[in-house]
């Protein structure tokens, strides 16, 4: 489903990805954890393109991008492949000027050009399932962090998807609200879809993830089932970052 | 203050003007504010875009367009266009020229309020544009532009309101506007001090009339922010 091979980005000077390599099967949830600043972010964000990887091979779905330095992408090439991923943000970046229902149709009306009914039907059955049914027609500001979160989630799913990317999707709220975003990520990973996630939830990691990815320092420091990483690891930078998570 | 004749003949010259400056302000000052005001954000708007492009050529030339029309004062540019022109072949009608050059002028100051406006949405904003598939010009115009309008409503409305006032100064091109018409009657009835206040008071009017509506649409895009 996803393949990433030898991908590298820097910011001026600063190198961010240093040659990472990994792979995602369908219908797995990986879960990306690490130490801040050890570009996990960029990672997801070079996987839907809203950063240009400088160098690598991305391949998702059926669509494989091989940028080398003098890689110019036109925009109808960037929007095609990203398309094939919806993306839920830390600071959920919903629509201020759209209720919910409407924020959830965007996409399906001008992206995928269906008709507004199908979108509309297709959005209430999605807040439905975020457990939003009640508060379509509310504007954003009207909804705790949570709820605006779940919209977003919803958002990111209204267009058919293959994967979804999750950057640090609970890190903006208050702990209480915490649960019920994780409890509905936790159901889609049950689900079978494809999903990245990175996050600092190591108990949602443990219990939803097929597939933990450990990164430091712009590299895969190590990658293995939840069991393997979370129990078993004898690296020692990997004991090092859970040491210091399981202290907070 | 005055004596009981005095004060009868300035009521009458006040009441005798009242239709024939309506009248001008109707014919002229109103036509020309807002179909200056019009055209003005529509080019203000384009500018705005080719400079938030960041194509280069694009954004040389709105630059150099603001650069001007911003750097020169307004009644300068009235007369290059309407006494320096002819001598190059290019013969305006007054009202021809008060509106090119009013609507030059707004499209430079309004250009940069829209841009602004556009710069002041958050980057997340378009992220998550991109991240349902949406391209620049889809991003830019069902969620950034929407959001910027709420905006720029307040800046627009203060330029809009200098326009209303700003006209007056087509009376320096021979158009019969508001100003002057008033000024005409000042001249032959010798009361200029109560013509000139005649005058004001219908600005004042227009321009509350243009507050009242600016208030309705600035209540009509705020749908979505809390109060």
């Amino acid at each position: 489903m996803i393949t990433i091979d030898n991908l590298y980005k820097r910011f001026g000077a600063l190198e961010v990805l240093k040659g990472v390599s990994l792979s995602i099967e369908k219908g797995k949830t990986a879960v990306i954890i690490g130490p801040s600043g050890s570009g996990k972010t960029t990672l997801l964000r070079c996987l839907n393109l809203l950063e240009m990887p400088d160098k690598g091979t991305i391949s998702l779905g059926n669509k494989t991008l091989n940028v080398t330095a003098g890689t110019r992408l036109k925009q109808a090439e960037i929007v095609s492949f990203r398309k094939q991923t919806g993306m839920v943000f830390q600071s959920y970046n919903l629509f201020p000027h759209l209720t919910a229902v409407e924020n959830v149709m965007e996409g399906q009306v001008i992206v995928l050009k269906r008709s507004k009914d199908d979108a509309r039907k297709k959005a209430l059955s999605l807040l439905e399932k975020v457990g939003l049914r009640d508060r379509a027609d509310m504007y954003p500001f009207q909804l705790s962090g949570g709820q605006q979160q779940r919209v977003g989630i919803a958002r990111a799913m209204a267009i058919d998807p293959e994967v979804l990317l999750f950057d640090e999707p609970t890190s903006a709220l208050d702990p209480e609200l915490v649960g019920e975003v994780l409890k509905v990520m936790k159901d889609l990973a049950n689900e079978g879809r494809t999903m990245v996630v990175v996050t600092h939830e190591m108990k949602f990691a443990n219990e939803a993830a097929d597939q933990i990815i450990f990164m430091d320092g712009g590299v895969v420091v190590e990658q293995g089932t939840p069991n393997e990483v979370f129990n078993a690891t004898r690296n020692p930078r990997t004991l090092q970052f859970l040491n210091k998570v399981s202290e907070r | 203050m005055f004596g009981e004749e005095r004060t009868e003949r300035i009521i009458g010259i006040l009441s005798e003007s009242f239709f024939p400056i309506l009248m001008a302000g109707l014919q002229y000052t109103i036509p020309l504010t807002l179909i200056t005001f019009t055209l003005g954000l529509i080019l203000a708007f384009f500018t705005a875009a080719a400079r938030i492009s960041g194509f280069m050529p694009l954004v040389l030339l709105t630059r150099f367009y603001v650069w001007i029309f911003r750097g020169t004062p307004l009644l300068v540019q009235l007369f290059i266009i309407f006494y320096g022109l002819p001598s190059v072949g290019v013969t305006l009608s007054p009202f021809a020229a008060a509106v090119i050059v009013f609507t030059l002028n707004k499209g430079a100051y309004s250009s940069e309020i829209i841009r602004a406006a556009i710069l002041s949405i958050s980057k997340g904003q378009w992220e998550a544009a991109y991240s349902i598939g949406m391209t620049k010009s889809q991003a830019l115009k069902r969620i950034v532009l929407p959001q910027a309008v709420r905006v720029s409503l307040p800046p627009l409305g203060n330029s809009f309101i200098s326009l209303v006032k700003d006209t007056s100064l087509a009376a320096t091109i021979t158009v019969t506007e508001l100003f002057q018409k008033g000024q005409q009657i000042a001249a032959v009835t010798y009361e200029p001090l109560w013509l000139y206040i005649e005058v004001a008071f219908f600005y004042l009017i227009f321009s509350t009339v243009l507050s009242y509506f600016q208030a309705r649409l600035e209540i009509r895009y705020g749908r979505g922010i809390a109060k």
